[in-house]
């Protein structure tokens, strides 16, 4: 029997698909088998970022409606063999789906798959609702602003009074010279507030918008320090202990060349 | 059938009668006595012309149901006209001071934490969290989201948290937010009162000057 852990954040725009799909990838990447579920039902992304949009056949409701077998919804992943996705309706609304049903979808997917990675719309309600009802843990995804660490602490609240185990926390799109300078929070402040766990820290990486308007994850491309930050998510997951990134280690070999000679900062 | 106990008592004022029920004791004890008595005694007074009755219960808080109940036992009687039912108010030094409740956890954005009298609170409460009470707030903890002491309108109440970072406060119905009314970075524990409307922060170890009904420690 599988894992099935929800991608939340109750804010929109953090990053919960990209999240998703690079946890998803760097899990198939080390080995396991993966499926993904889009659960943003009438707002599908995730097909996009992994760049299976185009091979959709049957979706989520159909499934859940019996219109196909839940075999013949799965898209395979282009890249591995063990990874898979299972999309989103995106004619349809949230409301096209219990979460009794998404219950028993995820529940049909663990017995295959080792980890069943869903993604969660933003939000409080019917969609948010449906995407836990399956899920044995949580990833809740934050970035360092007030307003998405004040949305992430009310799905915490939300997620501590559901079925769903002690919630992981990811903080996503930091930049270094911002904490610096003290523009932005940094992971002491958020964690004092949320009280969580730290599973993660990604930093802001122009790559990761490139990557994704390509259809490909992140984790692809070893150079991308948020694919780094990443694929250490995904050990974690495993249960690795792996050192948290140090956000302030200077990327390139030229840096590190002047630097050697007394050059850089 | 006799009825030893006492829990009803009635006496005469100028203008009528007091029925007297006591308030410890149990509300069908209280029907069955209240019955009896009307039946068994007082014959001469609770036969004849009308007569005002004021029923008071003591502190005893009844329900709409439990009410009508007393007032059909009294209509038994045709003469007895019943003026007012009444329950004692709580003075507002039965409710502050010694009692006060422990809760531990986190109150976070959107979760709301109320309690009816004093709370002592171990635990954070977060930015768009509130802790609402009817009594004293005091928080183990940092107070980030909002604190209402006094909720049913008690100006005599206080809010007290370890770390002080408050969205917003009330007292009653005083509102008062930072930083406009005041402001505070201490890294000491402190407390929010009202004084004349007015709120007030102050260091937690000057709380006995404004609340004498504290049993204070004043060392051997």
């Amino acid at each position: 029997m599988g894992e099935a852990i929800v991608v939340t954040s109750g804010k929109g725009g953090v990053g919960k698909t990209t999240t998703t799909a690079n946890i998803g990838t760097a899990l198939a990447l080390l080995g396991k088998k993966v499926c993904l579920v889009d659960t943003d039902i009438g707002l599908r992304n995730l097909d996009v970022v992994m760049g299976l949009e185009n091979r959709i056949i049957y979706d989520l409701v159909d499934v859940a409606e019996g219109r196909c077998r839940l075999g013949q919804a799965l898209v395979k992943d282009k890249r591995f063999d063990e990874l898979y996705m299972l999309p989103a309706a995106q004619t349809k609304d949230k409301d096209a789906i219990r979460p009794e049903q998404v219950r028993d979808i995820i529940l049909e997917l663990k017995k295959e798959y080792e980890y069943v990675i869903i993604d969660c719309p933003a939000g409080i309600e019917q969609g948010f609702k449906n995407a836990i009802a399956g899920a044995d843990k949580a990833i809740v995804v934050t970035t360092p602003e007030n307003a998405a660490v004040r949305d992430a602490d009310r799905i915490i609240g939300l997620l501590e009074s559901s079925h769903v185990e002690s919630p992981k926390l990811v903080v996503n799109r930091i930049r270094h010279n911002m904490v610096k300078s003290g523009d932005m929070l940094d992971i002491e402040d958020i964690l004092q507030v949320l009280n969580i766990d730290l599973i993660g820290i990604v930093p802001d990486d122009e790559y990761v918008i490139k990557a994704a308007n390509n259809g490909e994850p992140t984790v692809m491309n070893p150079d991308s320090r948020a694919a780094i930050a990443y694929r250490n998510i995904a050990r974690r997951i495993l249960g690795d202990t792996v050192p948290l990134m140090q956000m302030n280690a200077e990327q390139g070999a030229f840096k590190r060349f002047k630097k050697f000679f007394g050059m850089g900062k | 059938m006799t009825v030893k106990s006492n829990h009803v008592t009635i006496k005469g004022i100028k203008d009528g009668l007091v029925f007297l029920l006591e308030d410890e004791c149990d509300f069908e004890d209280l029907l069955t006595e209240l019955r009896y008595k009307l039946e068994h005694s007082h014959t001469n007074i609770l036969a004849g012309p009308i007569i005002h009755v004021d029923i008071k219960l003591g502190s005893r808080f009844i329900t709409g149901e439990q009410k009508q109940s007393i007032l059909e036992i009294m209509k038994q009687k045709g003469n007895l006209l019943v003026r007012s039912v009444e329950s004692q108010e709580l003075k507002p030094e039965e409710v502050l001071g010694s009692n006060i409740t422990v809760m531990s956890g986190m109150v976070r954005s959107g979760q709301v934490l109320h309690h009816d009298g004093n709370l002592l609170f171990l635990g954070d409460v977060n930015p768009g969290g509130s802790v609402t009470c009817t009594g004293d707030i005091y928080i183990l903890g940092a107070l980030r989201g909002m604190a209402h002491a006094g909720f049913e309108g008690n100006e005599e109440t206080v809010i007290a948290a370890s770390h002080f970072a408050p969205t917003q406060l009330r007292i009653s119905d005083m509102i008062s937010r930072p930083p406009d009314e005041w402001e505070t970075w201490e890294t000491r524990m402190e407390f929010a009162y009202l004084q004349d409307g007015v709120m007030q922060i102050d260091k937690m170890s000057n709380i006995v000057r404004l609340r004498r009904d504290f049993n204070m420690f004043k060392g051997v």
